[in-house]
């Protein structure tokens, strides 16, 4: 004890008030700097930290990890700023107790200091996942110099790096590790990069950039385990059972406040040091700053909420109050060559407004958020030179109805007086000014074009194809129509939905040329004017790239009707109906049997003989699905589709085999054409029909693809439908055999797959495109029938497989499952319970 | 005794999908996870005629009614466009990754 207040006296010679700071990192080290400022001589200052060295850039290390700066460039303060202003650093020993009654600090090498002010900054602790192997040689965390120099130490030493946490630290560790020529791969358990500070489309641009950078994005990747050979890391196991091998993991999932100390001494903490306005914790000689206390609810891990509360903690302790109120914050992502930028709530609502703007061709994605006039969030990606700007409005809450229009386009543009009208901007233009990168086309031509004749955008485009590929730059072509031909423009064809302006047609072509296979890719090239779509696009451009891009594709179950995502029937009450699949209406009592115990072992309250030819179950739970499934599949019994824009059901009569005026076996090939389609997705429901004669009893006429068997063959019809509209078909052409109707069968339903547009009947696209259209697609070319039958099989190769049997081995068991139940209540003591989901 | 009560990991609800929470005694909860990443909690009940909306398409911060595409909104509860209706909602908010229900709502929601 006598050697340690030996050194107390020593730091407290005179009689200056002591102030005591714990930790010596970013936030300790500004409030001293801001306390400096206000009251220079009225502390005696002390500093312990725990890491060896002197007060650097914590943010920084990302680019000291990359290699693009050195330690010594991150310094913030040096040996000589502690020596002038006298304060007393003590590193590499942590404080370890605090003794509030007798104001004093113990540190672990046993030194104590004794305060009058007491400043805790003892910042955060990385959060480290709790699974089997976490403390292996060779995991290690983002947060202090030591970390970085062990993955540098890693890096020259091995070849495989495995990051879990695709936030901000994590992606920035990646690639640092990736420039220092490790194999990185990231993990991320949610399936958006940067969930908290990007949108879906934004965080699918960063994706495909790291991706193109060398590194490997796993997103919904769930750690179950680190690997170790010999005591060290050898690799890492997924939930699902994938193993990545790895020399090294990195940890970056996010932090949590070190309130330890505080807790310890008593000082109230809820999972922050609790402080008011001023930085004043439960003890007023003591105060708490940084990425450790909790303020009105929040906790801060980014710099700038810090500084703001430094401010306020020195003007509180110099009597001159200025409270802290919380911080809105922004983040820019430290990847060399990737702009990114995100601030305020960009979560959307319904008083809130999206601005959006994409430019494919240059990789830009801006959306800006704006609620009664001010903005209230932005996320900027490609293009971040206007982050500050969007900033600065949104932290001064500034009215923006007078750059409303322009806003989006940026500083610039906005405050450019008449150019803010963007209207007058085009008109300002001169005739050499080009308005469509992508096929070159100059303003002076595009008016031209309108000139002679062209009055709808669709005409401009068809007719100087600008605004006709990436979309970009439809607005200008639409304020040039305006200019030019004020009332008179033309509304074009019917955009998908209000989110684009792009035609269900235009849409698919793009898919194909622009090789588009994800819904957000296909939202940023295409222009979306919505960040993540509507009810009616989603599944439209769900189907669009199922159909594009067979096998390759993975179908987007949010983007799925809930029957689609069920695969079975909604009904008014909730519940669903569920129908097996019979081929060509043909069951047998082992079927019947397994329906029946279905229906009394589930409660089933009807079941109904349907029109075409199946039994539909009634009055299924979402939750007792998957066990009706099981049972059905027990009997050998399959989805039937029966909620699906898909194949439904072949219809069939029964033929020559048992009617005595049939001409061919109209149930044997009823249930070859469902064998071959079954399982298929389609713009919208498709239902078949095979008549053994021309009494058509299986009344094929009125379906979409319907047989009527005759002695010389089999005709084929196409386009019936016996819905609200009732539409008899057309004949599409006669053949000889089984063989023929199949593959004619399979090319029309190709060509329908490609052609129609979302949720269009054949008979509304039959009376759209024309008989003679159909006719003339499909046997123009004699190769044309076989290479659309071609392509139906291959796309059947990925879609006949049972989704009742996946679901019923446990597939999406989320999907029909609750996530918990609330018993009955109120109970009597009061306390409400949560029973977990079964 | 805290005044939320505790439902599930974040992780539990993909974004744009929504799970549920049966409540003995009223009408099932539906949490909502939207693509943008916030949470939201109303009782499973479309205004008009009481669809499941868990079960709808979540786009922006709204919910496309699987029965007969009513759009409502997940902040206010309220139907969207020239429809009319409202669906009360439920206080949540998310720590540590946890998803926590506002106990007092819930009651209310029991005693109703």
């Amino acid at each position: 004890m006598n050697a340690q207040t030996s050194f107390e006296s020593a730091i407290s010679g005179d009689q200056k008030e002591r102030l005591v700071v714990i930790g010596n990192g970013m936030a300790g080290c500004r409030a001293v700097e801001e306390i400096l400022a206000l009251s220079p001589d009225r502390f005696d200052i002390t500093i312990f930290g725990s890491e060896p060295r002197v007060n650097y850039n914590r943010i920084m290390l990302s680019p000291v990890l990359a290699g693009e700066k050195t330690f010594d460039e991150i310094v913030i303060n040096s040996q000589e700023w502690y020596d002038e202003n006298d304060i007393s650093l003590i590193s590499g020993d942590p404080v370890i107790h605090i003794d509030r009654e007798a104001c004093q600090v113990v540190s672990r090498s046993g030194k104590i200091a004794s305060y009058d002010k007491l400043l805790i900054a003892t910042g955060s602790d990385p959060f480290v996942i709790p699974v089997p192997g976490n403390d292996l040689s060779g995991v290690v965390t983002f947060r202090d110099l030591d970390d970085v120099e062990t993955m540098l130490s890693a890096a020259k030493n091995s070849s495989k790096a495995v990051v879990i946490g695709g936030g901000l630290l994590g992606l920035e560790a990646a690639h640092g590790l990736s420039l220092r020529g490790m194999d990185v791969t990231v993990l991320h358990l949610m399936p958006t990069l940067m969930e908290r500070q990007l949108d879906e489309a934004a965080g699918f641009l960063l994706k495909s950039e790291l991706e193109g950078r060398g590194m490997t994005i796993m997103t919904g990747a769930d750690t179950a385990e680190i690997l170790e050979t010999d005591n060290k890391v050898s690799g890492v196991r997924l939930k699902d059972d994938t193993v990545i091998d790895a020399d090294l993991v990195v940890m970056a999932v996010g932090i949590r406040p070190n309130g330890v100390l505080a807790k310890a001494s008593g000082i109230d903490v809820e999972r922050g040091i609790l402080v008011d306005d001023h930085m004043v914790t439960s003890d007023p000689n003591i105060l708490a700053v940084g990425e450790c206390i909790r303020h009105r609810g929040a906790c801060y891990g980014l710099v700038a909420p810090i500084w703001d509360m430094c401010r306020s903690l020195a003007a509180g302790l110099n009597e001159t109050p200025k409270a802290y109120t919380g911080s809105v914050t922004s983040t820019k992502l430290k990847v060399s060559g990737v702009d990114l930028f995100s601030a305020g709530d960009f979560s959307g609502g319904e008083e809130c407004e999206d601005i959006v703007m994409r430019d494919a061709s240059r990789g830009i994605y801006k959306r800006v958020v704006v609620k009664d006039n001010r903005v209230v969030g932005a996320v900027l990606y490609g293009d971040t030179q206007d982050g500050n700007w969007y900033f600065d409005l949104l932290r001064n809450e500034e009215d923006i109805s007078e750059i409303r229009e322009a806003l989006i386009f940026g500083q610039a543009f906005a405050s450019g007086g008449a150019l803010a009208d963007p209207k007058a901007a085009v008109a300002a233009l001169s005739d050499e000014a080009e308005i469509c990168g992508c096929n070159g086309v100059s303003k002076g031509q595009v008016v031209g074009c309108i000139n002679g004749g062209a009055h709808s955008l669709d005409a401009v485009r068809s007719q100087c194809k600008a605004s006709a590929s990436c979309g970009s730059c439809t607005d200008l072509v639409e304020n040039l129509l305006a200019l030019t031909l004020g009332d008179e423009v033309e509304q074009g064809a019917k955009t998908m939905c209000k989110c684009t302006s792009f035609g269900h047609d235009d849409v698919r072509r793009l898919i194909l040329e622009k090789q588009l296979k994800a819904i957000p890719e296909v939202m940023q090239e295409l222009h979306w004017s919505t960040p993540d779509g509507c009810s009616s696009c989603r599944p439209a451009l769900n189907y669009y790239l199922l159909c594009a891009w067979p096998g390759e594709y993975v179908d987007d179950q949010k983007s799925r009707f809930v029957n689609e995502r069920l695969h079975a029937n909604i009904q008014k009450d909730g519940t669903y109906s569920v129908v097996p699949r019979m081929w060509g209406g043909i069951t047998n009592p082992r079927e019947l049997r397994a329906i029946a115990d279905v229906v009394e072992k589930y409660e089933a309250r009807m079941v109904k003989v349907t029109g075409g030819q199946r039994l539909d179950i009634f009055g299924i739970k979402k939750e007792d699905l998957p066990a009706v499934w099981a049972d059905l599949n027990a009997a050998g019994m399959v989805s039937g589709h029966a909620y699906g824009k898909a194949l439904r059901t072949v219809k069939t009569c029964v033929g020559s085999e048992w009617c005595r005026f049939g001409t061919q076996d109209s149930t044997g090939l009823g249930v070859k054409l469902e064998q071959m389609s079954w399982g298929s997705w389609m713009p919208h429901k498709f239902k078949m029909a095979v008549s053994g004669c021309p009494r058509n009893c299986a009344e094929a006429t009125i379906k979409d693809f319907g047989v009527v068997c005759v002695d010389s063959g089999y005709e084929l019809h196409i386009g019936g439908n016996g819905g609200i509209k009732v539409r008899a078909t057309d004949l599409l052409i006669r053949v000889e055999t089984e063989e023929e109707a199949l593959e004619h069968c399979a090319a029309f339903v190709q060509l329908y797959r490609e052609d129609a547009w979302y949720l269009e009947r054949t008979a509304p696209w039959l009376e759209r495109k024309g008989l003679e259209w159909i006719k003339s697609q499909l046997y123009d070319d004699p190769a044309t029938v076989p290479a659309l039958a071609e392509r139906f099989r291959y796309s059947q190769k990925f879609s006949q497989d049972d989704p009742w049997a996946q679901r019923a081995a446990g597939d999406r068991a989320d999907l029909h499952s609750h996530l918990g139940s609330v018993p009955a209540g109120p109970p009597a003591d009061g306390v409400l319970k949560l029973e977990p989901a079964t | 005794m805290s005044d939320w009560v505790d439902i599930c990991a974040a992780t539990a609800i993909e974004p744009g999908m929504a799970g549920t929470v049966p409540v003995e005694g009223a009408d099932d909860i539906a949490v909502f996870h939207t693509i943008g990443g916030e949470f939201y909690a109303l009782v499973n009940k479309c205004p008009h005629k009481a669809g499941p909306l868990s079960q709808g398409i979540v786009h922006g911060d709204s919910v496309s009614c699987p029965l007969h595409n009513w759009k409502i909104s997940l902040k206010s509860g309220e139907a969207l466009g020239d429809d009319e209706g409202c669906t009360p909602t439920i206080p949540l908010k998310v720590e540590d990754q946890r998803i926590l229900l506002d106990r007092s709502a819930i009651i209310a929601l029991q005693a109703a």
